[in-house]
């Protein structure tokens, strides 16, 4: 079984996040970054489906140079090979951009499964998967807490709002997994050094024979227009409980006509 | 006018709260048309039309069930063709967000998600990196397809024709790529959904014990609200991960949160810091939480929730 996993480098939550003033997107090179922690899981539930049924597991990841430190860690928990498409055209991309220029190399890597995490931390916009479903014609099965796949098919539970639903389909197929499916390994010493010498694939824009007139920032299909940085939330009243906690916070929430 | 069409979220023809709300500022941007997909979708109709749908588009085709997600954009993407709306307005739950991303590719159309305002003249507002910055931003190719996320306006009544159009659609084979073949339901009914109850009351750690979360269920139901928790109560499976508020969790802006036993970091602020009111009961005065909450109390959650609950039902009582 041939899985691609979606890996994305994302700044960390930690960091002060922000926009750049010049051209409104995500100032990636002033934060410090680490791999989209549900991706650890998807990264994770790649290498179980390998180690129990065989095949290879290839990372693919858009994103600036740096973004080579986040495929070092998918390389070093277990994944075989990766695949990293880098040009500073795609910058600015949106997701339905993104999307284009993912599906672009997808088309040319041979894969039974793509396992993508359900949301990035920077974006939460969580529609990768979908938007690679649709551009593909290969069914979507996303939002997965457990996955179950043999050979030509794969079934997972969807987490839902209120439960899950079981989803079937025949490969290849693309996934999104939630975090609760797996806890994802460490990666050894001896993976950490293996890492460095496993097969890694550079692709320019024009290597993976994208339009340049459908990827970044001036071609997005949104644009932002202005952004302002909000005051962070100031502290309200605080008080102690004396006996009367109770009272105290039906007084507030009366105050406030919630009650 | 021109037409807006609003993708109705429903279980068996009873539209949820974000379905009147998105109603609601869709009359600010045209004149709304309800998109009312799957099982028991023509009783829909009538609710409709009183939050304001002019017409309600209406399929109930088998696939919309039986298949996920990629029917239920086919017939969006198709009323977009032949209707021509100026913008498109879906929920921002997993499923709508899912289904808008569809309709912009199929639509070559641009998406914005997770907005909690949309303007006239099509600018979308969105609060980003858990509400430190609020972008506004505009889709310039095609038809706009918006996610709007619950509790961003408030529903208002403004009664309307509610003509019923019934929709055929065909769908393709990819349409029919992944079958549904189970549905679960995990939590306890009667209480509103999560995503868009209008106050969500929280616990985490300081909760103790599975059992435990019943003085928060408690509360919540003498509230009407719902029930949510922090990673660390769902990681040690005291609540259903469905619930867990967060960065990697749902992300709320109620009227009202209220955290119990929830220290406030930084990835559970990324899910519930755009609530509108914040109260925090926590018994360490130290508590992050207490640096957002509009009103804190430092107690022990097992003696001040149980009275606290007491209180508001004696009140309502
Ligand atoms: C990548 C990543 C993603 C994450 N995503 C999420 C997410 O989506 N959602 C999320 O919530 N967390 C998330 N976390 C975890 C987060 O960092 C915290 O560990 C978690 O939110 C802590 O939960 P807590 O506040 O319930 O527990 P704790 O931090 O242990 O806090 C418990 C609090 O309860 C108080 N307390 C204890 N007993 C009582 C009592 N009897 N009465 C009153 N108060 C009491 C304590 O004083 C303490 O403040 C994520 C972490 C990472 C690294
Ligand atoms: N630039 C990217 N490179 C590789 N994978 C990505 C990229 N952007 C998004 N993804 C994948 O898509 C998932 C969902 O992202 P999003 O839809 O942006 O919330 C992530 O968890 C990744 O698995």
């Amino acid at each position: 079984m041939n899985i691609v996993v979606l890996v994305k480098q994302v700044p960390d939550t930690w960091a002060e996040r922000k926009l750049k003033d010049s051209d409104k997107t995500l100032d990636r090179a002033s934060v410090d970054v680490v791999m989209n922690e549900i991706d650890e899981y998807a990264v994770e539930e790649a290498l179980r489906i390998k180690e129990a049924q065989g095949g290879e597991v290839t990372i693919l990841t858009m994103g600036p140079e740096r973004a080579i430190e986040t495929i070092r860690k998918a390389l070093s928990m277990g994944a075989d090979k990766a695949v990293h498409l880098s040009d500073d055209a795609l910058k600015g991309s949106d997701a339905v951009q993104t999307s284009y220029a993912l599906a672009k190399v997808l088309a040319t890597l041979e894969y039974d499964l793509v396992i993508a995490g359900s949301e990035a931390t920077d974006s939460r916009m969580a529609i990768m998967g979908a938007l690679l479903s649709e551009r593909l014609g290969q069914p979507q099965l996303t939002g997965a807490r457990k996955v179950t796949a043999s050979e030509g098919s794969v079934t997972i539970e969807r987490q839902t709002d209120d439960g899950y639903a079981v989803v079937s389909a025949s490969t290849p197929a693309i996934i999104s997994v939630v975090e609760k499916i797996n806890e994802p390994r460490y990666p050894s010493f001896k993976g950490i050094m293996a890492a460095k010498s496993k097969p890694l694939s550079t692709l320019s824009a024009g290597d993976a024979q994208l339009d340049l007139a459908l990827v970044g920032l001036a071609a997005a299909p949104s644009q932002v227009i202005e952004f302002s940085n909000k005051p962070p939330r100031q502290a309200g009243q605080v008080v102690k409980d004396e006996g009367d906690g109770g009272t105290k916070v039906v007084e507030f929430l009366a105050s406030q006509k919630f009650i | 006018m021109a037409e807006v069409l609003v993708l109705v979220d429903h279980i068996d023809g009873a539209p949820k709260k974000v379905s009147y709300e998105l109603l609601t500022l869709a009359r600010t941007l045209g004149e709304p048309s309800a998109v009312v997909l799957g099982k028991g979708a023509s009783g829909a109709a009538e609710r409709c039309a009183a939050y304001g749908a002019a017409k309600v588009y209406v399929c109930e085709a088998e696939e919309l069930e039986g298949f996920l997600v990629a029917p239920k954009a086919t017939v969006l993407a198709q009323l977009v063709t032949d209707k021509a709306p100026v913008a498109v307005l879906v929920p921002a739950n997993a499923e709508g967000k899912e289904v808008a991303a569809r309709v912009a590719i199929k639509t070559g159309g641009g998406l914005i998600t997770d907005a909690v305002g949309v303007t006239a003249d099509l600018v979308a507002e969105q609060p980003i990196f858990g509400g430190s910055v609020v972008v506004k931003s505009r889709i310039g190719t095609g038809v706009p397809v918006i996610a709007v996320r619950a509790n961003s306006t408030a529903p208002s009544e403004a009664p309307a024709a509610g003509t019923v159009e019934q929709v055929t659609a065909t769908f393709s084979e990819t349409d029919k790529a992944a079958a549904v073949t189970e549905r679960v339901v995990e939590a306890k009914g009667g209480r509103p959904d999560l995503g868009e109850a209008s106050i969500v009351v929280s616990g985490g750690r300081g909760v103790g014990s599975p059992e435990n979360f019943s003085i928060i269920e408690a509360l919540a139901d003498s509230l009407g609200a719902a029930v949510g928790a922090s990673r660390a109560a769902t990681d040690a499976g005291w609540y259903p991960h469905q619930n867990q508020v967060g960065q990697t969790g749902r992300t709320v802006s109620p009227q009202l949160y209220i955290a119990a036993g929830i220290s406030g970091a930084i990835q559970h602020r990324a899910g519930m810091q755009t609530s509108k009111t914040i109260v925090a009961i926590n018994k360490d005065p130290e508590a992050p939480i207490f640096e957002l909450a509009d009103f804190g109390l430092v107690g022990d959650l097992n003696t001040v929730v149980p009275d606290l609950t007491a209180q508001i039902t004696a009140r309502k009582g």
